[in-house]
């Protein structure tokens, strides 16, 4: 039972994460590498905001946080933006090589610009979020875990809800279809993209500011593995799939939890990428992607 | 007198689209067949089946009699079919002449080892391969520039050197895939001039055309394909005739009359 | 990638380049020019300090000259490639110590591991898109040192230390640090010469025909999976010898050798100086390796400006500073080649 609600839990993160990895992904095929440091910016963020706010009394912290998280998916959002903007977009259309090689460039800007502004040692976050820890029927569980959790499901919802029911939602489905057939139909396929990335990067930001919170420390590669577990559930998942992306990351944090109970805690990124080579190899659609054929 | 080519019952189709809905057709050795169609008729589909670039839901595809269905495309050109694309897939940031280099890769002849000891069978086989991209060159009647990226070069040379590169594979069999498209009258005589020479050389070709005069002068069998099916098969007179393909090709009224281009 | 072909601008730049610096740049010569440089550097300067920094930027050298058969010859992203790396080093220093013996006669082991794990590593993963082998390959470089970490084989977080070195003929060590040097010398050139061969090569054209349009490659006949797996096979075994030299130089090899970020620079090294070109590739890996030791006060920014170098370079010269060269000669006209036949020399 225990195991089933740390694999919930941290599965919750990854889904949040993969969420980016895949929108992205689904709409302009990139994978965005820097997308785990995006993740790692908004918990700097996070952690700026907090500490130039100054001292937040106990009391207060889970309402200061929702407002901190707020502000850092809107600041990381924004630098996902950016990063389309100037490095992405310009390549659009160009061997996928190069494309690959600046997003690697990207993630490598972001962690080592965020080492060379806050330091390469790990910082403390300046809220830590602790309460008591009860039993639910048979597994340990914090309130801070349950808050995060319900956050985090609140925004999975309503990303959701606005994919399916908005019309840059359903832009954005189209484009993921066809996209010169949705720039044919008047869609503006920039503005989209552009959109895209701001939700991406502000809910990897979220994800961010709220480990910081969780874990009560932070450091500069700190988005480095939970980049690739990220992108590994969105492969389970079915890349470019919405739901796959949540899918894959809950059955991600199941398959890590238990693998961690079997082999042992230091063998667990080692499982999960042993996973992550099992579905591509036999499953390269992942759980809810459909076969295509390429054109030839 | 055997097949080269036998396409039998052949299927493919994406999620709904039926795009190949039952081909069936023969190509005999040194016979020129052309495939001609409205565009989505599926004409590329089934050369993509053929060749293994898609694999087939159904029917079956024999070379030279024995079956190569759904076979790994490098393995289909190594039993002997050779093809060039719709749109242009050359190495556009390579040389003219390591393109047509492409089509002699089976010719093996020196391993890795002779390549880093240089060794006289390495120096042999690379002049070798050298010579014989000319000839090909020669051949097509390329006459631009051989030791530059193609990718400088002007779309009627790159199509040259696609079928250049094609027939440096030596096949027993050649598809073109829209080989007239975007040239010119002089440029598209001269095609016809080299499906003649490439036909000499013991060579079957299946050419997919748009351009009806080109079609109806080289080919000696016309294969007309339409929402993936086979409406009509047979000689260039016969299939002129055929009332089915002018109604594919012209369209037809609601009330059933086949409307003629004069009218409007 | 060929709906990137440009079919519509009028024909440009249909010679090749002819001004005096570039036929210098490709000149023959300039390898022997090279390891004429690197033959005299210690008579320059040879305190053990400029010895280290030296050999260290040759075994680098060697690393990029391997990567860039798998991403400049072949287009297949690697962002694990410092795992070959370790399989060498560690696969050489276990065996060392384990049956006393100098490294030297660990390279048979060395190149069967090598080439065992190109293959364990290739096989499942070059099938898939490019993309997701750029991810895979990376969970493999952390899979290969989480493994290291945490085995007693390999000496866990600490890794193995005292490994013998090289080669000992009666008293004369090849350890010092100076024969040490030249031995690396001659075996870092051997392997880029080699790896220069090769893209010359048959092999190596199929290699760029991969690279260029893995389609078209395959209508040629051209079994794609077959040569990636070469590609990466030949990387592995580059990578196992850097490994070798690197576990003969430092005598200790610890997982924290084998970082992500090791991998970046080598993939650095490759793109910034010109992925295909082998010249291009040794520059570039020259410049990342020994550039820091000369701006010792700036370390905190040089990742961070390698980062943004990376970006800038992909959006303005993707082809990297010095990149491969797409021309070759022309056909002599017909008397002329009669007596180039003879001579067998074409290119
Ligand atoms: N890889 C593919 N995925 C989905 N649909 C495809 C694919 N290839 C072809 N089609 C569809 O199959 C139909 C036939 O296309 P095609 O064979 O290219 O026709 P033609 O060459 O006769 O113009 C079209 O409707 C096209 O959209
Ligand atoms: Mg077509």
């Amino acid at each position: 039972m225990q195991l089933i609600w740390d694999g919930l839990f941290v599965g919750s993160f990854y889904a949040l994460i993969a969420l980016g990895y895949s929108m992205v992904y689904g709409i302009i095929k990139l994978l965005n590498f820097a997308h785990g440091d995006l993740y790692m910016l908004g918990a700097f963020i996070g952690f700026a905001v907090l500490s130039s706010l100054g001292g937040i009394p106990a009391s207060l912290s889970i309402g200061a946080l929702l407002v901190v998280l707020l502000l850092s998916m809107l600041l990381t959002g924004t630098a996902g933006v950016l990063i389309e903007r100037f490095a992405y977009r310009p390549l659009r259309g160009a061997p996928r090589l190069a494309v690959l090689i600046t997003a690697v460039g990207v993630s490598f800007s972001l962690e080592y610009g965020i080492s060379a502004i806050a330091g390469p040692n790990p910082r403390s976050f300046p809220i830590r979020l602790e309460g008591e820890v009860f039993n639910l029927i048979g597994a340990r569980v914090s309130l801070p875990q349950i808050v995060l959790m319900i956050i985090a499901g609140l925004l999975m919802i309503g990303l959701n809800g606005y994919i399916q029911n908005t019309s840059t939602g359903r832009a954005m489905r189209s484009i993921a279809l066809d996209r010169n057939a949705s720039l044919l139909m008047g869609i503006n396929v920039n503005a989209v993209i552009t959109r895209t990335f701001f939700i991406g990067s502000a809910l990897a930001g979220a994800a961010g500011v709220m480990a910081g919170a969780y874990y009560g420390k932070i450091d500069f590669l700190m988005g480095f593995i939970i980049g690739l577990k990220a992108f590994t559930a969105a492969v389970i998942g079915g890349i470019g799939n919405i739901k796959g992306a949540m899918l894959g990351g809950l059955v991600l944090g199941f398959v890590e939890a238990f693998g961690a109970q079997w082999f042992g805690g230091q063998w667990r990124d080692v499982f999960a990428f042993a996973v992550l080579i099992l579905f591509l190899t036999l499953r390269p659609t992942g759980i809810l992607g459909e076969r295509v054929t390429e054109r030839v | 007198m055997s097949a080269v080519l036998e396409v039998k019952n052949l299927h493919i189709a994406f999620g709904g689209v039926k795009a190949v809905d039952g081909l069936s057709f023969d190509v005999h050795a040194k016979q020129i067949v052309a495939v001609i169609g409205p565009n989505g008729a599926g004409k590329t589909s089934a050369f993509n089946c053929i060749t293994g670039f898609y694999k087939p839901t159904a029917g079956e595809v024999l070379l030279k009699g024995a079956a190569i269905t759904g076979k790994r495309p490098a393995d289909i050109a190594a039993a002997g079919v050779s093809r060039t694309f719709q749109n242009l897939r050359l190495f556009p940031d390579l040389t003219v002449l390591d393109n047509v280099r492409a089509g002699m890769h089976l010719y093996g002849g020196q391993n890795w080892a002779d390549a880093i000891f240089h060794t006289p069978r390495f120096k042999r086989s690379e002049a070798a391969y050298t010579e014989e991209a000319h000839r090909w060159l020669d051949f097509v009647g390329y006459t631009g520039p051989r030791g530059v990226p193609i990718r400088n070069l002007a779309y009627g040379q790159q199509k040259q050197v696609e079928i250049a590169r094609a027939l440096a594979r030596k096949s027993d069999l050649l598809l073109l895939d829209e080989p007239a498209a975007g040239l010119n009258y002089s440029e598209k005589q001269r095609l016809l001039e080299l499906c003649h020479r490439i036909r000499n050389l013991g060579t079957a070709i299946v050419l997919i055309e748009h351009d009806m005069g080109l079609v109806m002068e080289v080919s000696e069998r016309i294969v007309v394909m339409n929402f993936g099916r086979e409406i009509a098969e047979g000689t260039p007179a016969e299939v002129k005739a055929n009332p089915a393909v002018i109604e594919a090709y012209l369209g037809r009224d609601e009330d059933g009359e086949v409307q003629s281009h004069g009218d409007a | 990638m060929s709906e990137n072909v440009d079919t519509t601008l009028a024909p440009k730049k249909i010679r090749p380049p002819s001004g005096r610096v570039s036929r210098l740049f490709e000149s023959k010569w300039l390898g022997w020019v090279a390891l004429a440089i690197a033959v005299a550097a210690p008579f320059v300067n040879a305190t053990p300090y400029a010895l280290n920094i030296m050999t260290t930027a040759a075994i680098f050298v060697l690393l990029a000259s391997g990567l860039n058969i798998v991403v400049g010859y072949c287009g297949l992203l690697d962002l694990g490639y410092i795992a070959f790396m370790a399989v060498g080093a560690y696969t050489s220093g276990i065996v060392a110590k384990a049956f006393d013996l100098p490294l030297l006669f660990t390279i048979p082991v060395v190149l069967v591991m090598t080439v065992l794990a190109g293959l364990i590593i290739g096989a499942p993963t070059l099938r898939l898109r490019s993309d997701y082998l750029a991810i895979v390959t990376l969970g493999f470089g952390e899979i290969t040192r989480i493994t290291a970490n945490n085995l007693a084989i390999t000496g866990g977080p600490s890794g193995i230390f005292g490994i013998p070195g090289i080669l000992k003929i009666g008293d004369f060590d090849f350890q010092q640090p100076a024969v040490f040097y030249y031995v690396t010398i001659l075996v870092v050139a051997g392997f880029v010469l080699a790896a220069a061969r090769l893209g010359k090569s048959r092999l190596g054209r199929a290699w760029r025909f991969v690279r260029e349009d893995e389609d078209a490659a395959e209508a040629m006949g051209i079994h794609t999976y077959k040569v990636k797996l070469l590609a990466y096979t030949f990387g592995a075994i580059w990578g196992g010898f850097g490994g070798v030299l690197f576990a003969g130089h430092l005598s200790a090899v610890a997982p924290t050798s084998f970082v992500f970020l090791q991998s970046a620079l080598v993939l650095m090294a490759v793109v910034l100086g010109g992925m295909g070109n082998m010249r291009g590739v040794v520059i570039g890996a020259l410049v990342i390796s020994l550039l820091p030791e000369l701006l010792r006060d700036l370390a905190e920014y040089r990742y961070l400006a390698f980062g943004v170098l990376l970006i800038v370079v992909m959006l303005f010269r993707p082809q990297g500073f010095w990149p491969a060269r797409g021309y070759e000669p022309e056909r002599k006209p017909a008397e002329e080649r009669e007596a180039v036949a003879v001579a067998g020399e074409q290119r």
